[in-house]
């Protein structure tokens, strides 16, 4: 039986387009087919934008690559109506542990809070992730939303100009031309179309290889996160083992810099260092074998006209902290919207600016986390492997020390402080984590939660304050939703939304970040924030 | 209050040093530094304050070996 990375999900079909006697053109053209690639289709066809997506292959992600997928992700993926089947199929865990030489020194808790729908994370292969993106595309398909995906469909010569970008793309009938007014460029961190267009992509290389293996073994090791600093199974190196669900695990061992790729990747050199981690005895095979250097780099702008930059064409960190695919997925979040916007006229074009902008800062977060963890993990002088290890020894009995045990910081979503699409913060007492800029907090509402009510618009929430049902505010429809803090018994609404106000209403823009907040409705400032959220930027 | 304490504050400053110096006694180089960075991380949570731990920081990377404060 071929495995489904092994099987074409999306064979090359012969499109009227190649036929067209001139170029035909497109609203928005996805070039990539990865995890952001087609959540950004998924998410542009909800919104009825036609979107057509190219990819140089037929098949979704060889090998896993991304396990850890967050809460976040998994809210994104209940808007575009397919979080539920990956949830079920993915493995759930909150906990993590960490060990130095042979000894636990720190246990971690991602989400000691309840009241939320989602998981601090679940571990999903990346092929089943993408299918899951695929399977809910072909149902909008089936629902006749414009969306279509052409699988070996290779981009090979793109040009930009104000109207667009006019893009040649090999298939095996040959090649073909075609325009389009927006051209997302999804294809990953050797972006062909960052090179075509010669642009720049700067940052840090790590002097260091990790060997990935993900293998299928009956093991009893509970669903945590393990990670280990200088085990006797991998001296002076460290080491990460994580449940997958099909009884696959992800083992990632560091190899340092001096080696024999090639040599190492070979199953009789993987083996012994498997078992010398699982056992002897242990009885495994061998799924999937990869070995990875990593960098940690971004464009200095995701925005070049009508050519746009998401997931790791525009950024690319380290693996530790799982920020790779989460922060390309929340990349789609926020670009999908204001496309909308922009492509119905509703928004000026300068409302693009602000996707650059909002998803830099996260890029930049996201870089400095995954920089600093790689940091402590593989330390790069005499002193800073002192100081690790000082860390470490001090942990294990001294509470002190393990804030500073750094194993990777976990994706969490960036917050928009200083976003332009903001109006400043109106609600006195008013709970830190969902100031403007912030991403709803999720809590428990009637017999379901709310982040499940906010729907995919602008949605004005009342919390224990009068909203209009339904208004239209420069074209752009606003829903609204009115709650009462004494409904949730367990105070979770109250303590994320009201704080010490009595009430509050909020206005959360569809990707369900915060843009204001206010102790009651009141329409000009109502219209004044949905102006600045949907504005140009200067 | 994130000023940086330089004027005299340790009590009984020759004691101190001589524990100082007798905590490090008998160890190798590598046991030494170690020792040296835990106590470090213990001290610095002892201060807890960010900027005061920037201002010691900058204040131990202005000495030169030789010369004293750098200008
Ligand atoms: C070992 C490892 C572990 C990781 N673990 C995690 C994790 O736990 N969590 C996490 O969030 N992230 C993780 N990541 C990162 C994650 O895999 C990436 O961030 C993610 O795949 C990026 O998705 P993407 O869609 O931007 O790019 P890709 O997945 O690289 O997809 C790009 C797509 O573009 C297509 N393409 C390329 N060139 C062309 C062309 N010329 N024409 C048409 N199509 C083209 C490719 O075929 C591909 O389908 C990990 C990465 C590695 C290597």
């Amino acid at each position: 039986m071929s495995r489904i990375f092994e099987r074409p999900l999306y064979p090359y079909e012969r499109s009227p387009d190649q036929d067209a006697k001139a170029p035909v053109r497109h609203p928005v053209v996805v070039v990539g087919a990865g995890p952001v690639g087609l959540a950004l289709a998924v998410d542009l066809a909800l919104k009825d934008v036609p979107v057509l997506v190219l990819d140089d292959n037929d098949k979704v992600s060889h090998g896993s690559r991304a396990i850890c997928f967050s809460k976040r992700t998994l809210e994104i993926l209940d808007r575009l109506g397919c979080g539920q089947p990956l949830v079920e199929k993915g493995v759930t865990w909150n906990k993590g542990k960490v060990f130095f030489d042979e000894r636990q020194v720190y246990e971690f808790n991602l989400l000691p809070e309840a009241g939320h729908r989602r998981p601090a994370f679940i571990n999903l292969q990346q092929y089943h992730f993408e299918v899951g993106l695929l399977e809910r595309l072909r149902e909008l398909q089936a629902e006749g939303k414009p969306v279509e995906i052409r699988g070996r469909n290779r981009v090979t010569h793109v040009e930009k100009d104000a109207s667009g970008a006019r893009l040649t793309i090999e298939t095996p009938d040959g090649p073909y031309d075609l325009e389009a007014d927006w051209l997302i460029a999804c294809d990953g961190a050797k972006s062909p179309v960052r090179s075509i267009l010669g642009l720049d992509f700067h940052g840090r290389v790590f002097e260091d290889n990790f060997l990935i293996a993900d293998v299928i073994m009956e093991a009893e090791f509970p669903t945590e996160r393990w990670f280990w600093f200088d085990p006797p199974f991998n001296r002076g190196q460290s080491a990460l083992l994580h449940k997958q669900p099909d009884g696959v695990w992800r083992i990632d061992l560091q190899l340092g810099w001096d080696i024999d790729r090639e040599k190492e990747m070979r199953e009789e050199n993987v083996i012994p260092r498997l078992k010398a981690m699982l056992g002897e005895e242990a009885k495994f095979s061998l799924e999937w074998v990869s070995i990875y250097t990593f960098q940690c780099r971004r464009m200095e702008r995701f925005a070049h006209g009508r050519v746009l930059f998401a997931g790791d064409s525009a950024h690319q960190v380290s693996p530790f902290g799982a920020r790779g695919a989460n922060s390309g997925i929340q990349d789609t979040d926020n670009l999908a919207w204001k496309l909308k916007l922009v492509l119905d006229g509703r928004a000026p074009e300068s409302l693009i600016e602000s996707y650059n902008r909002e998803r830099v800062q996260a890029a930049d977060e996201n870089i400095l986390n995954s920089t600093r963890s790689t940091d402590f993990i593989t330390p790069k002088s005499e002193m800073s492997r002192i100081f690790r290890d000082a860390v470490l020894d001090l942990a294990e009995s001294h509470a002190f020390a393990r804030p500073l045990v750094n194993s990777g910081r976990l994706s969490v979503p960036a917050i928009h402080d200083a976003s332009t699409l903001n109006t400043a913060d109106a609600l006195p007492g008013g709970p830190a984590r969902t100031r403007p800029g912030a991403p709803a907090a999720d809590a428990p509402s009637g017999n379901g939660w709310l982040l499940g009510k906010l729907g995919g618009g602008f949605t004005l929430l009342g919390v224990d304050a009068k909203v209009p049902e339904a208004s239209e505010v420069k074209g752009v429809p606003l829903r609204g939703i009115a709650l009462s803090a004494g409904e949730d018994a367990s105070g979770a609404l109250r303590e994320r939304y009201l704080g010490t106000a009595k009430q509050a209403v909020y206005l959360l823009r569809p990707d369900q970040h915060v843009a204001g907040r206010w102790p009651s409705y009141d329409p000009s400032a109502i219209a004044a924030a949905i102006g600045t959220a949907t504005g140009g930027t200067a | 209050m994130s000023d940086l304490k330089t004027s005299p504050n340790l009590q009984d400053p020759d004691g101190f040093y001589a524990e100082l110096l007798a905590a490090h006694e008998g160890l190798t180089k590598a046991e030494s530094d170690a020792l040296n960075a835990r106590l470090i991380l213990l001290l610095a949570n002892q201060i807890g304050e960010r900027e005061k731990l920037s201002k010691a920081l900058a204040a131990a990377r202005d000495i030169t070996p030789q010369g004293g404060a750098k200008s």
